[in-house]
């Protein structure tokens, strides 16, 4: 046998999965593949074999930019006080309601 | 027999052995994501088996369903192509064995598909749905292995060097292919199996592998009960519990 071995771990991909047209994709997990055809195949398997999935989409989880927790209290601070930032007063037009996800 | 239960035979045993052997995989794949995709397509070829074979039992009228022919026929009774019942091998064995096997199928499901007999048609295009997937996903993998490490490359060579003679009798076509293609229901093997042997060649070449030297004496025999030994010891695994409780109900 030739002494040729993996050198490590496949790299790690985050799936999104859009569960019908005009739905945001979401976040669903992740897994490990060697490219991004193959995370597709592994996504399609992992994560929407069961129910309606009309959309995939996988990234490669180190070019995710992303906060750290040091960031938190100055970068995300949510502002509870400035309740003037939250558009909180208003009724939408019902015509609107699938822009926002339902929960 | 009716050549009808003969071809149905044949089209759910080729899945039923195939889909069995996929299930071996299970908690032993070489990674969590691909033991899923082996279990899936594993999956997908029992339900596509059950469909076949229950329409045998249904135009044979012994009362037979799709269980008493999956769990109560021996190897010699069983209409499957040799390739399906050889071993799984190691990971690029299995491939090889999977994509040989699923662009054969898929060539043939296509052209059931349109079938003059409703219910057969209707089971090939579900099959033939399913089995899209299971191309693209072999094929995706042989031409990595094939053109990936040179420990990937040589184990993909060696899986198709020893598949090869078991090719020649996936398309080939005797007296009930041809009774069922006047009645408009079989496949046109001929035609097939040139398309196929171009699909395959294209896809060896992608991946970079050795096409093997066609053999003399292909290995045949599986449509008339003939196979590897490797068939009984599948069925003594299969079928044991069906054949100790013969009545169980779960």
């Amino acid at each position: 046998m030739s002494a040729e071995q993996p050198d490590s771990q496949w790299p790690l991909w985050e799936v999104f999965v859009q569960e019908k047209t005009g739905d945001p994709h979401e976040h669903a997990g992740s897994l490990h593949a060697p490219d991004g055809e193959l995370a597709l195949q592994a996504a399609r398997d992992v994560y929407a074999r069961r129910g309606p999935v009309v959309s995939l989409w996988v990234v490669e989880s180190e070019h995710i930019v992303s906060t750290t927790p040091a960031d938190s209290p100055s970068f995300l601070e949510p502002g509870p006080e400035k309740i003037y930032r939250h558009p909180r007063f208003y009724t939408g037009p019902r015509s609107t309601k699938n822009t926002a996800r339902k929960k | 027999m009716n050549a009808l239960v003969e071809y149905l035979l044949r089209l759910g045993d080729d899945r039923l052995v195939l889909g069995h052997r996929l299930s071996e995989w299970c908690g032993h794949a070489p990674i969590l994501e691909e033991d899923i995709a082996l279990s899936n397509i594993g999956l997908d070829l029992l339900g596509q088996a059950a469909g076949f074979l229950g329409l045998a039992g249904e135009v044979e009228g012994l009362g037979r369903d799709a269980d008493a022919l999956a769990f109560g026929r021996g190897a010699t009774e069983l209409r499957n192509v040799q390739l399906v019942e050889q071993p799984n091998g190691d990971f690029a064995h299995t491939i090889a064995r999977q994509v040989l096997f699923d662009t054969a199928s898929l060539a043939v499901l296509e052209q059931l598909a349109g079938a003059k007999h409703a219910k057969l048609a209707e089971l090939a295009a579900h099959a033939a749905k399913e089995t899209r997937y299971h191309v693209r996903h072999g094929r995706d993998w042989f031409v990595r292995l094939g053109d990936g490490s040179a420990e990937s490359h040589t184990r993909t060579q060696r899986a198709l060097d020893s598949l090869w003679i078991f090719t020649p009798e996936l398309l080939e076509a005797d007296a009930v292919d041809a009774e069922l293609g006047r009645a408009g229901i079989g496949a046109d093997l001929a035609s097939v199996r040139a398309g196929w042997r171009r699909e395959i060649s294209a896809l060896i070449e992608q991946a970079t592998l050795r096409q093997p030297e066609d053999p003399p004496y292909p290995a045949t025999g599986g449509r008339r009960g003939v196979h590897t030994e490797h068939l009984d010891h599948l069925l003594s695994n299969m079928q044991c519990v069906a054949r100790a409780h013969p009545e169980a109900r779960w």
